[in-house]
């Protein structure tokens, strides 16, 4: 298994506040990878940094050899490195569809003059996107809301449709910040599914940040734990299961179960 | 466009091109053509105002722009001897160019603090046309001379306007066919995947970025166009007067510009071109009002936007067959 990503002493502070300390971890390719801790310990901020939507205060994130932290977020999103938000974000006054074809934008070869005049590398993008679009409506089994505006969608398809803008860029990280947030039982279980389904069908690495344990347990290949903005501990999810710092951690707090 | 759209355009076109000047002709109300020229123009800059709402900013600053393609036009003509016509696109050039330099630091800022900015660059504009030498102060740039023959291989194409027996017509047809030249292009933006992306930069910013879009890069490039449409108007605006003051272009008509859009509905393209009109004649008619006149209008204003906050396109009569014409 080869390094795809690597964040070495990565380091945020906000004013007095350390969000994220020194923190250092590899993932590999292919694998997902999940970033656990309580509220508050850092791990939107750490997603932020890696997507360079953050300047870091220190150290560095390495994406396949090559120094990436303090670019513009436009250009590492070139990259293959696409951050989906904590907080649902999708565009609001768009379709299903809209939203999807026009997070294709990674994969544009035509200019903006060429999309003015209707050139033929335009027209080319433009029924590209839109057969990728379908291709990943049918994935994602979203053919009923297809045509639906997002501000109608319920937060199960708001989720769903976050991947699935996501997944229109082509990534080669993709990283989910809280993915699973305000579903239940079931929902929860079929967006697993649907991220496993991701990786091991298009081969995207992904890396993401949840609180909801069971569904963490199920997914991860292997886990990073933070803690106050340091790296507590790492390892599989059997391992993390029975580390001594990772229940301290989460029997201090009090709205947090490990749920083991 | 569908074979509908283009059969409405050409209604439209036949309305403006040759209805109006028919009807003019038959009552003998000759002013009209000044005001529907007017009309017409300011509807171009007012087009560019609607197109930074697209990205999501509001811009109050159209009127420096006005004013900057007023003077670039005015000194060229007057001062290099440069044909009127080939001032127009290198007025809309120089404030294009000029509003890429305002537009890299203040189109990062939102909401009111953009909007607040703009609203201070038509005065910094007022201010840099009293000061300058090159633009002669308060005293303006007069008597600028009415626009000379365009030829092209011996080819008369436009015909020198102080030549003709009614400059007014001439003008009038000048300023629809750029109106429509501009719309078209409006049009063109909103509905190729240019204006996708402008939808997406109004909608969510971070999130365009992240899905790669140069979200700094497009911003800019659609207030330049923006701009660019504003040095137009105002260029050819000066034409007609054939003068220009430092007042020419003030704070209200900046003002003015964005009610436009507002009015017309944001979510039109057709929207600022109704507006405009609504606008321009809503206050001519309330002139018999003497001094309520400003106090009737803003309340009139104030009660459309509350009535309709979607613009006057977004009433149902409008809506029945999706959408305007263009
Ligand atoms: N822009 C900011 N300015 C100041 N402080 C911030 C900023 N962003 C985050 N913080 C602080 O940094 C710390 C880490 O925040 P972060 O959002 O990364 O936590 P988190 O692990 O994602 O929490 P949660 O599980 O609640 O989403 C918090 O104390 C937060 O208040
Ligand atoms: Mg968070």
């Amino acid at each position: 298994m080869s390094t795809i990503l690597e964040v070495k002493n990565l380091t945020r502070r906000f004013g007095g506040l350390v969000a994220v300390n020194s923190v250092n971890f590899t993932v590999n390719e292919g694998e997902i990878l999940s970033i656990i801790g309580p509220n508050g310990a850092g791990k939107s901020t750490l997603f932020k940094l890696i997507s360079s939507f953050l300047k870091t205060s220190g150290g560095e994130v390495i994406f396949k050899g090559e120094k990436i932290s303090n670019l513009s977020p436009h250009v590492v999103a070139r990259k293959g490195i696409v951050r989906t938000f904590q907080e649902t974000t999708i565009f609001r006054s768009m379709t299903t569809r809209e939203n999807i074809i026009v997070a294709h934008h990674l994969r544009a070869k035509a200019s903006l003059s060429g999309y003015f005049w209707g050139s033929a590398k335009a027209r080319r993008d433009e029924a590209l996107f839109a057969d990728s679009a379908d291709e990943i409506i049918t994935f994602l089994g979203m053919e009923p809301i297809a045509d639906e505006l997002a501000s109608n969608l319920p937060q199960g398809n708001l989720r769903a449709l976050g991947i699935a803008i996501g997944l229109a860029t082509k990534p080669e990280i993709l990283l989910l910040d809280e993915p699973f947030a305000g579903m239940n039982h079931d929902e929860t279980m079929h967006m697993v599914d649907l991220v496993r389904n991701v990786q091991k069908e298009r081969g995207v690495t992904i890396m993401l940040v949840e609180h909801d344990m069971p569904a963490v347990m199920k997914i991860s290949d292997r886990i990073v734990v933070i803690n106050f903005g340091e790296k507590i501990a790492e390892g599989t999810p059997a391992e993390i299961r029975n580390n001594e710092k990772v229940i301290e951690a989460y029997l201090g707090s009090e709205d947090d179960a490990i749920g083991i | 466009m569908n074979t509908k759209k283009w059969l409405l355009t050409l209604v439209f076109l036949l309305i403006v091109l040759v209805g109006v000047p028919w009807a003019i002709n038959a009552s003998g109300r000759w002013d009209f053509y000044y005001t529907l020229t007017s009309v017409a123009l300011l509807s171009i800059a007012s087009a560019g105002v609607w197109l930074t709402f697209y990205i999501g900013r509001i811009n109050i600053g159209q009127g420096a722009y006005t004013l900057i393609g007023g003077y670039a036009s005015a000194i060229l003509v007057t001062q290099l001897g440069v044909n009127f016509w080939l001032t127009l696109p290198l007025a809309g050039l120089a404030c294009a160019i000029i509003s890429v330099f305002i537009g890299l630091p203040i189109l990062r800022l939102r909401g009111v603090y953009f909007a607040m900015v703009t609203l201070v660059l038509t005065e910094v504009a007022r201010l840099t046309a009293l000061a300058l030498p090159i633009t002669n102060g308060a005293k303006g740039i007069v008597s600028i001379p009415l626009p000379a023959e365009l030829s092209l291989f011996g080819l008369t194409i436009i015909p020198d306007f102080a030549t003709l027996e009614n400059p007014k017509l001439a003008f009038y047809i000048a300023a629809v066919i750029m109106m429509v030249l501009c719309y078209a292009a409006l049009y063109r933006i909103v509905n190729s995947r240019l204006g996708h992306l402008c939808r997406s930069l109004q909608q969510n910013e971070e999130l365009s970025a992240s899905i790669g879009v140069n979200t700094a890069y497009l911003r800019v490039i659609a207030y330049s166009i923006s701009s660019f449409m504003g040095g137009v108007a105002g260029a050819s605006f000066v034409s007609i007067s054939q003068s220009i003051y430092p007042s020419t272009f003030q704070v209200v008509d900046s003002v003015n510009f964005m009610l436009n859009c507002f009015l017309g509905g944001l979510g039109y393209v057709l929207g600022p071109m109704l507006g405009t009109l609504m606008l321009y004649f809503g206050w001519d008619l309330l002139f018999t009002m003497g001094k309520y006149q400003l106090l009737i209008y803003s309340s009139l204003i104030i009660l459309l936007i509350v009535l309709l906050p979607n613009g006057i396109l977004s009433l149902p009569l409008f809506n029945k067959r999706g959408g305007g014409p263009k």
